[in-house]
């Protein structure tokens, strides 16, 4: 690296994080730009059609499978109208997108999306609190459907608003209790002694809620993966994050066949592909956090090379790859079920929210409080 | 009306089997490539599903469909159309405009009396209806199979007399498309229309 970049960086710090907030953008903005178009694709194939397979390079006759899709949907929503119903309430009618699809990008700030670049950490923020962090930034998500469905001032979207506060207030607190296990197991601070110097090295300072550490924590080998560990904790949350994302089956807030289009009925153009975008964003970033809570996250049980964090640019590059392959597993699995199950009623999704999840992720957690203190 | 619901065991309850349930149906959709039934004669190309790839592939268009309108010529290659004008008057979205010769109107060929001397459809009105090819006392106008109309302006879309003579073609091949059940060999108007009038005589 010539002498003044190098001079640079290390006299701004905030360049360096100013370069992982956009290299991170765009990975994530071409990745929600595609998981639209998987979706659109596998749909096609379950239920027997083609879907979109004719847009390839503009202005040539190659098709490429359909993939420069994105690029007709990104041209059709900005030439489309952008239009404001004059009975709704303005100012939260404007904010509502944004507001929808923030929250699901700062998420990726504390997620460890690699080990090691150079000599940085891929990660935006180290934080040692990093889960909290993301509890609280995804439960701002609501808000923006809520501002949505009560800005628009009318029926359908006011219930789909209605539905999502209800929705994802039941869901986060399951989800919430379900990662309490994981954490009582990567927060034990005896299991550090056991790691490599390369691993002590870099989790030098973190703390023990931090996600690299558990990473670290399941980057020993297949069954330390905490989907094995704690497969109950798993499922709650895996479910969790589909109501969260108001994916289907739980997709009440939106529910085409009874709601019209729920909470974004009012919105058209840019506005609405910003919700779209949000929900995309909303899948991706859960699909990150169940790659670093329960399946390892960058690494793989593959020996050195894939579960130490990296000394070379190859191997740092390797570990991203590792990691957005994984998230494209949980992806693929997220847009397959939408296809697959019909949405659950109203009064079913409260009471599998709050009868089942809630106790079973409780005892989920006095279970391995149990094991713990047994094995101690 | 009280609805009986099945009351569902453990297991079920738990939803796992009607999920495992749910993969295995989509999986096999997703991954057979089997074409419909509707398409069985084109199933060389398995990469398609039962959608249609438009342009590329194309209906079989069945016989008697009423795409649009063309005037069509005789075996020896003149003009059917005596510019009687019937069809213009009949067109309910008027789409027919014909100019009629006059008096002393040329005819392009010897003991014809009397030929359009222009013969626009527009095709942006016609609502293929078909009423023109029965009102047509000389068999001269016939729905055929062209249901892709386009062009890049409104002008584009009138057909004259040239161009709806040349695309309509000979009469016997309108006839064939237009083969209809009890009459042999395509249409034979008068004869099918004096049938149904005596049937109707008998009936009543
Ligand atoms: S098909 Fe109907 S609408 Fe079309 S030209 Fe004939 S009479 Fe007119
Ligand atoms: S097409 Fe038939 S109905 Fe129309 S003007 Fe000619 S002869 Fe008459």
């Amino acid at each position: 690296m010539p002498e003044f970049i190098t001079e640079l960086l290390t006299n701004h710090p905030w360049l360096i994080v100013a370069i992982k907030v956009l290299g991170v953008f765009a990975v994530v903005m071409p990745m929600v730009a595609y998981s639209v178009v998987a979706e659109r694709r596998i749909s096609a194939f379950i239920q027997d059609r083609v879907g979109p397979n004719r847009v390839g390079i503009p202005f040539t006759n190659i098709k490429l499978l359909g993939l420069g899709q994105p690029l007709a949907d990104g041209l059709k929503s900005f030439l489309k109208e952008d239009f404001t119903p004059g009975h709704v309430k303005r100012i939260y009618y404007w904010m509502a997108p944004a507001v929808s699809m923030t929250p699901s990008f700062i998420v990726f700030a504390v997620i460890p999306f690699g080990s090691m670049l150079g000599m940085q950490k891929m990660v935006i923020a180290d934080l040692n609190v990093g889960i909290l962090f993301t509890f609280g930034i995804v439960s701002l998500g609501v808000y923006g459907i809520v501002l949505a469905g009560y800005s628009a001032n009318s029926k359908y979207p006011f219930l789909g608003g209605i539905r999502s506060s209800a929705q994802m207030i039941s869901y986060e607190i399951a989800m919430g209790m379900s990662v309490v296990p994981v954490f009582m197991l990567a927060a034990d601070p005896a299991w550090r002694d056991g790691l490599t110097s390369d691993w002590k090295a870099y989790l030098e300072g973190t703390g023990l809620l931090n996600l690299s550490s558990v990473v670290a924590y399941q980057s020993d080998s297949l069954f330390s993966w905490l989907i094995f560990k704690q497969p109950i904790a798993f499922w709650i949350f895996l479910i969790s994050i589909f109501a969260e994302t108001n994916r289907l089956p739980f997709d009440l807030p939106e529910s085409e066949t009874e709601l019209v289009s729920g909470y974004n009925t009012e919105y058209s153009s840019m506005r609405f592909a910003l919700f779209f975008m949000g929900e995309y964003a909303a899948m991706i970033a859960g699909s990150a956090l169940m790659v670093v809570l329960f399946c390892g996250g960058w690494t793989l049980p593959f020996g050195e090379y894939f579960n130490t964090p990296a000394q070379g640019l190859v191997q740092g590059i390797i570990h991203i790859l590792v990691f957005i392959g994984k998230i494209a597993v949980f992806l693929g699995l997220m847009i397959w079920v939408r296809w697959m199950l019909p949405r659950f009623r109203y009064d079913q999704l409260m009471n599998i929210g709050w009868k089942r999840f809630l106790p079973v992720s409780l005892a989920n957690i006095i279970l391995t409080a149990i094991v713990l203190w047994a094995a101690a | 009306m009280k609805v009986k619901r099945a009351k569902l065991s453990w297991l079920e309850r738990l939803y796992i089997p009607s999920i495992l349930n749910g993969f295995k149906v989509t999986m096999r959709h997703f991954f057979s490539w089997k074409r419909s039934e509707v398409y069985a004669d084109k199933q060389s190309n398995f990469a398609a599903k039962t959608t249609m790839q438009y342009p590329e592939e194309k209906w079989p268009v069945p016989t008697g469909y009423r795409g649009a309108p063309y005037l069509v010529k005789d075996v020896d290659n003149s003009t059917k159309c005596v510019s009687c004008q019937l069809c213009e008057f009949v067109c309910p979205p008027k789409a027919i405009r014909i100019t009629p010769p006059g008096r002393d109107g040329d005819v392009d060929r010897e003991g014809a009396e009397k030929m359009p001397e222009a013969f626009d459809i527009n095709m942006l009105r016609c609502i293929y209806c078909g009423f023109c090819q029965e009102v047509c006392p000389e068999e001269a106008i016939f729905l055929l199979k062209d249901y892709v109309i386009t062009g890049e302006n409104r002008e584009e879309l009138i057909y004259d007399k040239e161009k709806l003579l040349s695309l309509g073609g000979l009469d016997q091949r309108a006839y064939n498309h237009h083969v209809q059940e009890g009459v042999d060999e395509g249409i034979k108007k008068w004869e099918k229309k004096t049938q149904d009038a005596k049937n109707q005589a008998e009936f009543h």
